[in-house]
């Protein structure tokens, strides 16, 4: 299975990008992106959930439909945008 | 990248382990340059053994610390540099090593550039020979530039300039970003502490309020120039660099030396910031729980700044820069661009303490400052 950084599609299926390490802290996690070197916030415990079991699911529609509240849906799904932007998700 | 404010209290309440660590990996050093932060020059013959390094990384890779900034002394120097750097690479630490260049041959870059999750920073203070040998000594220009064709040779890649800014460089911002941009390399700018021999060169060497300013334009100008978080003192002139604008000293940040010791940071090898050795207590104990770091990470004091409406901005400035010219930790930072630092260091008869411990060589080829004129 090869897995690519690539604009956000949600009917994909995404997972954390396997050079990217993620930490827990008390506001939610840390991750640092060992290719690019980017250390990105992870601002709340939800999300870190999200982002770590996003890859046990076949898209990130369904993760979105499992793991987040229905109407924190859009702010979730902007935030997986934006981590794939920045490469901490891949595609897969 | 800059941070939103409750993220900003969970730092200042220190993490759950650093993000990145600075590892001084020995005291030794090949140059002696005038404001070498860890004072260095002598190995230390207490400095940890190839096993204890070793186990040290282990500890830190088991805490999730991201990388490591390796320094020193001159880091290459030590006979197992590449077994300490391979051994953190392989447990997913990554390492940004700063050298004085003078080790890397063609056959050492292409070392380097072999290895994934390593980044190099080749130290230079001056753009040209004259400039930078007058700090960091005759023919250390020179062996740096060769270090940096030997890394281009090797493919190494985008390797880090790291420039220290001095009131004799201040003016070559242009110059040194030419060198990087010729090199494909990143130019990385970082503030003068009066840490280790800075203590004596400082006074001399730190830029006037004048070049601060310049300097903060520039910096905005290119955002692309790395700066280590090393500038937040000049928040107040407009809006804030990229990084966390705060200090890291015992939150985010930490200094192990050459002999196993944690201190605050990087800039304060002093028995006052020292938390303890990590062959006494291990370095998780000590990040978590050591006495010092439980102070330093109480709420800050606005202290002498607190009538100040620029204090949101620039937290009162640097700690070691405070420390080492004599003031306290609540004073302006000397180099407080709105002057208030050098108003309090102007009425001032505190003598700023010493560095402890002091590595340099006994008699260091220190280069004599010629005249400002």
């Amino acid at each position: 299975m090869s897995c690519t950084a690539r604009s956000f599609a949600p009917d994909g299926r995404w997972a954390l990008d396997e050079r990217v390490s993620l930490r827990d802290e008390s506001f939610g996690a840390l991750a640092y992106h060992h290719q690019n070197r980017r250390l990105i916030f992870l601002k709340s415990t939800t999300l870190v959930e999200l982002v770590r079991r996003l890859g046990d699911f076949d898209s990130a529609d369904a993760a979105l439909d499992a793991l987040v509240p229905a109407r924190e849906r859009g702010r979730y799904a902007r935030a997986l945008e934006h981590l794939a932007e920045t490469e901490i998700l891949r595609e897969c | 990248m800059s941070v939103d404010s409750s993220l900003r209290d969970h730092f200042e309440r220190g993490l759950d382990a650093p993000i990145c660590l600075t590892w001084e990996l020995t005291y030794a050093c090949n140059l002696s340059c005038a404001h070498c932060l860890s004072a260095s020059g002598r190995r230390d013959p207490r400095e940890l053994s190839t096993a204890q390094a070793l186990s040290f990384i282990d500890e830190v890779a088991a805490l999730g610390v991201f990388y490591l900034n390796v320094g020193g002394g001159e880091p290459m120097i030590r006979r197992d540099f590449f077994d300490l750097v391979g051994h953190a690479i392989d447990r997913h630490v990554g390492i940004k090593f700063s050298t004085n260049g003078t080790r890397i041959d063609a056959a050492a870059a292409a070392r380097l550039a072999s290895m994934d999750y390593l980044d190099v920073q080749i130290s230079i203070d001056g753009a040209d020979a004259a400039t930078n040998d007058r700090l960091r000594g005759a023919g250390s220009y020179a062996a740096a530039r060769r270090a940096m064709e030997h890394l281009a040779d090797a493919n190494f890649g985008p390797f880090k300039i790291s420039v220290v800014v001095t009131r004799d460089n201040a003016a070559q911002l242009d110059r040194f970003a030419a060198i990087a941009e010729y090199y494909g390399a990143q130019l990385r700018l970082t503030r003068l502490r009066p840490s280790g021999r800075g203590v004596d060169s400082w006074a001399d060497l730190h830029p006037t309020r004048e070049q601060n300013r310049a300097l903060y334009h520039w910096l905005v100008d290119h955002p692309n120039v790395l700066t280590g978080d090393s500038f937040f003192h000049l928040a107040p002139l407009g809006q804030p660099l990229a990084g966390l604008n705060l200090c890291g000293a015992g939150r985010i940040v930490c200094l192990v030396d050459p002999v196993g010791d944690v201190y605050a940071c990087p800039f304060v090898i002093h028995d006052r910031f020292r938390a303890g050795s990590i062959l006494d207590r291990g370095f998780g104990e000590l990040w978590r729980s050591s006495e010092l770091f439980g102070a330093m990470r109480e709420p800050g004091h606005a202290g002498a700044c607190a009538e100040c409406g620029s204090y949101d901005a620039c937290r009162g400035g640097c700690l070691a820069a405070k420390f080492f010219t004599g003031l306290e930790l609540d004073d302006p930072d000397p180099e407080c661009v709105l002057g208030h630092g050098e108003a309090v260091l102007a009425t001032s008869v505190a003598i700023g303490p010493r560095p402890s411990p002091d590595h340099s060589r006994r008699r260091a080829l220190i280069p004599v400052r010629a005249s400002l004129g």
